[in-house]
C-alpha cells in the first residue's frame, strides 16, 4: 500500500514548515504514527523516499526517539510513570496491578490488541502520584490506586 | 495582573487556557506593545536589572545569555538568529512547565515574542515533549490566535519586527532537553549534545546564533516588561529576582506546585504541601529534581535560590522538591534515578554510557543485599571521576552523579548497612 494522500501532503507541509526534509523527519514519523499507531518498515521506506533521505538515516531517527514505535502497539497505549515520586507513592503496586490485569509486561501488547503498557520517564504528574498517561491524548490519570485499575480499563476513569 | 504571583496569578483553577480576548482582558500582550517600543538593548538591560536567572536548572542569568546574541548584520554569514523555548520537561520530580504550557499558553507566547525581539531572532521555536499533548495544542491555538491578531508574523503591530513562531513536538528521550542536543534534534539529527565552545549564541541552530530559554524563564519576561526590574527584584527574598514556581512531591501530604518568592525555604514549602507523609519525619530532600544532591533537615531553613543551594552543596535545579521521609530509603530513590539516567543517556560519551548502567546495577544490588564492599568503592570512584564537568560533552552524567555523590557522603553508613542483607529500612531495622 502506498502512502495515503492526506499523509503525503501533511508530510510535505511539515517539510515546508520545518525548513527542509531533514528537520522534518521526526515530524513525518510522528504523522505516520498518529495515523496508523506505529511506523512499519514499508512506511519507513515510503517516507524516506518522499523526503529524499536514506531509509537508514530515517530509521536512525525512528530508533533513537523512544516514542516512535517501530512495532505495532495496542489501540490504547498506557505509559506508567517510573519516576521516584510515583514509586514512593505506590507506583510498584500500581504497576503490578496493571500487569496482572492486562497479563503483560512493559513493552508488550495484550493478545486482543487493545492495550500496550510502557514504562515512562517522569510524566510531569508528581502532584498526582502515582500517575500514568493513557490514550492518544496522553491523558494524565492519578493518583491511581491498584483498586482503580479495573475502572480505568473499563473506561470509568 | 496579580502583584505577588505573576506567573500563576491569572491561571484558572481548572487549568483551562485563556482565549486571546480573555488574555488581553487581563492585561495580556500589553507587554509586547511596550517591548516593541523599546530597543533590544534596552530590553536586555531591563532583564539584567531584574536579575532573572534561567529557570531550566542551571540558573544562568537570562540577560547575560541574551547579550551574547549579535545584532542583525553583525554576525558572519547569512540568516537569522533563533530563539528556542525549551519545554522538554522530563526531569524526575519536575512538573512545573506542564502547568505553564497547559494553563497559560499566551503567557509563553507573549514571553517568546519579547525574548525573540531582544535576541534579534526572526524565528522562534517552542519545543515540547510529546507527552504534553494538551500543552502542545494549547500553545498551537495561542500561536494561531496571535498570528491572526498580528502579534506574530510580518511587521508586528506596525513595529517593523517580523517573527515566525512554531511548535516542535518532540518524541521522547530526556537528553533532548539539553540545549545543544535540542539543537541537534531540531536539525533532524539524533539528540546528541555538542562540545562547547562554540556556544549556541555563537553557533547554534543551523550554525546561527541561538538562545535556548526554559518555559518558566520565558513566562516571567512579560511581567518584567510590564512592572519593571525593581518590582521583580522586590518579589524575591534574596539577590536573585522574582518568584519561583516551586513544586513539592514525594512523601508529603498534599503534593503541589507553589509559586513563592525566590529564596523561600524548604521548610515553608513542605509545610504548605501538608507536611511530611509516611512516618511524618523528614529524612532528606532533593531541592530541584532527580539530578540535585540530597539535603538534610539541617538545610530546611536555607533560602532556596541558585546561590544558596550551591553553597549548601546542592543545586536549585528545577525547584521541584522530592521529599523522603524516614521510611523511604535514599539508596532506593537514587537507584531509580540512576536507572532513569542510564536509560536516557544518548550513549555518545563513554563515562556516561558505561558508568551509569554500572552504577544503576550496583545500587540495585545494594537494595537486594547482593552487593560487595568493592561495589561501594566503584560507586565512589564513579562519582569522583565522572562527576566533575568536562569529562563528557554535556552534564547528564555530571548531574546524575550529584545525588549519588551526596548519597555516599551523607548516608555512607546507611549505604554500607545494605551490604548485610539488603535495605535495612525496608526490613524494618531502621
Amino acid at each position: 500500500m502506498t502512502l495515503p494522500e492526506p499523509l503525503k501532503s501533511q508530510i510535505l507541509h511539515a517539510v515546508a514548515e520545518d525548513g527542509g526534509a531533514k528537520p522534518a523527519m521526526l515530524e513525518a514519523l510522528r504523522l505516520v504514527q498518529q495515523a496508523e499507531g506505529w511506523v512499519s518498515d514499508a512506511r519507513l521506506a515510503q517516507v524516506a523516499d518522499l523526503l529524499g533521505v536514506s531509509t537508514a538515516e530515517l530509521d536512525s531517527i525512528a530508533t533513537f526517539y523512544s516514542l516512535i514505535f517501530r512495532k505495532p502497539v495496542g489501540q490504547t497505549v498506557i505509559m506508567l510513570c517510573d519516576g521516584a515520586s510515583c514509586w514512593m507513592n505506590g507506583g510498584d503496586a500500581l504497576r503490578d496491578a496493571l500487569m496482572d490485569r492486562l497479563g503483560i509486561g512493559y513493552g508488550q501488547t495484550t493478545a486482543d490488541g487493545r492495550y500496550t503498557l510502557i514504562n515512562s520517564a517522569c510524566v510531569g504528574g508528581c502532584d498526582r502520584a502515582p500517575a500514568l498517561l493513557i490514550g492518544p491524548g496522553r491523558r494524565l490519570v492519578g493518583p491511581l490506586s491498584p483498586d482503580g485499575v479495573a475502572a480505568l480499563l473499563e473506561g470509568g476513569l | 495582573m496579580s502583584e505577588t504571583l505573576p506567573l500563576t496569578g491569572r491561571a484558572r483553577p481548572d487549568r483551562s487556557p485563556h482565549t486571546l480576548a480573555e488574555w488581553r482582558a487581563v492585561g495580556g500582550y500589553a507587554s509586547v506593545e511596550r517591548a516593541l517600543q523599546m530597543t533590544p538593548v534596552q530590553l536586555v538591560d531591563l532583564v539584567d536589572a531584574a536579575n532573572l536567572n534561567g529557570r531550566g536548572g542551571a540558573g544562568f542569568q537570562a540577560a547575560k545569555k541574551w547579550r551574547f546574541m549579535p545584532a542583525v548584520g553583525t554576525s558572519p554569514g547569512i540568516g537569522t538568529n533563533y530563539l528556542i523555548v525549551n519545554g522538554d520537561e522530563m526531569e524526575p520530580g519536575a512538573f512545573k512547565d506542564r502547568f505553564l504550557l497547559e494553563a497559560l499558553p499566551h503567557q509563553v507566547v507573549e514571553g517568546a515574542i519579547i525574548a525573540a525581539y531582544a535576541t534579534h531572532s526572526r524565528h522562534a521555536i517552542i519545543l515540547i515533549r510529546d507527552d504534553y499533548r494538551a500543552g502542545i495544542s494549547a500553545i498551537r491555538r495561542a500561536i494561531a490566535a496571535a498570528e491572526a491578531a498580528n502579534l506574530l508574523g510580518t511587521n508586528i503591530l506596525g513595529s517593523g519586527f517580523n517573527l515566525h513562531l512554531r511548535v516542535h513536538p518532540s518524541a521522547g528521550r530526556y537528553i533532548v532537553g539539553e540545549e545543544t542536543a535540542l539543537i541537534s534534534a531540531l536539525e533532524g539529527g539524533r539528540a546528541i549534545p555538542r562540545k562547547r565552545p562554540p556556544f549556541p549564541a555563537q553557533s547554534g541552530l543551523w550554525g546561527r546564533p541561538t538562545t535556548v530559554n526554559n518555559v518558566e524563564t520565558i513566562s516571567l519576561v512579560p511581567h518584567i516588561v510590564a512592572q519593571g526590574a525593581q518590582w521583580f527584584r522586590a518579589l524575591s527574598r534574596t539577590e536573585e529576582g522574582g518568584t519561583k514556581l516551586y513544586g513539592v512531591s514525594g512523601m508529603v501530604n498534599r503534593p503541589q506546585l507553589i509559586e513563592a518568592p525566590m529564596g523561600t525555604t524548604a521548610r515553608e514549602l513542605i509545610d504548605r504541601a501538608g507536611g511530611v507523609s509516611g512516618t511524618g519525619v523528614l529524612r532528606c530532600f532533593q531541592p530541584g529534581g532527580g539530578a540535585t544532591p540530597f539535603l538534610e533537615p539541617a538545610d530546611l531553613d536555607t533560602p532556596m535560590d541558585f546561590g544558596h543551594m550551591a553553597k549548601a552543596h546542592s543545586m536549585l535545579g528545577t525547584g521541584t522538591l522530592i521529599v523522603l521521609d524516614q521510611g523511604t530509603c535514599p539508596v532506593a530513590v537514587t537507584a531509580r534515578h540512576m536507572a532513569f539516567y542510564a536509560r536516557e543517556s544518548c550513549g555518545w560519551c563513554t563515562p556516561c554510557r558505561e558508568g551509569l548502567p554500572w552504577a544503576a546495577r550496583i545500587l540495585t544490588a545494594l537494595e537486594d543485599g547482593t552487593a560487595t564492599p568493592r561495589d561501594i568503592d566503584i560507586l565512589r570512584m564513579t562519582a569522583a571521576e565522572a562527576g566533575p564537568r568536562g569529562r563528557t560533552f554535556c552534564d547528564l552524567m555530571g548531574g546524575a552523579m550529584g545525588p549519588l555523590a551526596s548519597l555516599l557522603s551523607r548516608f555512607g553508613d546507611l549505604v554500607e548497612a545494605h551490604l548485610d542483607g539488603g535495605c535495612p529500612i525496608r526490613r524494618g531495622l531502621l
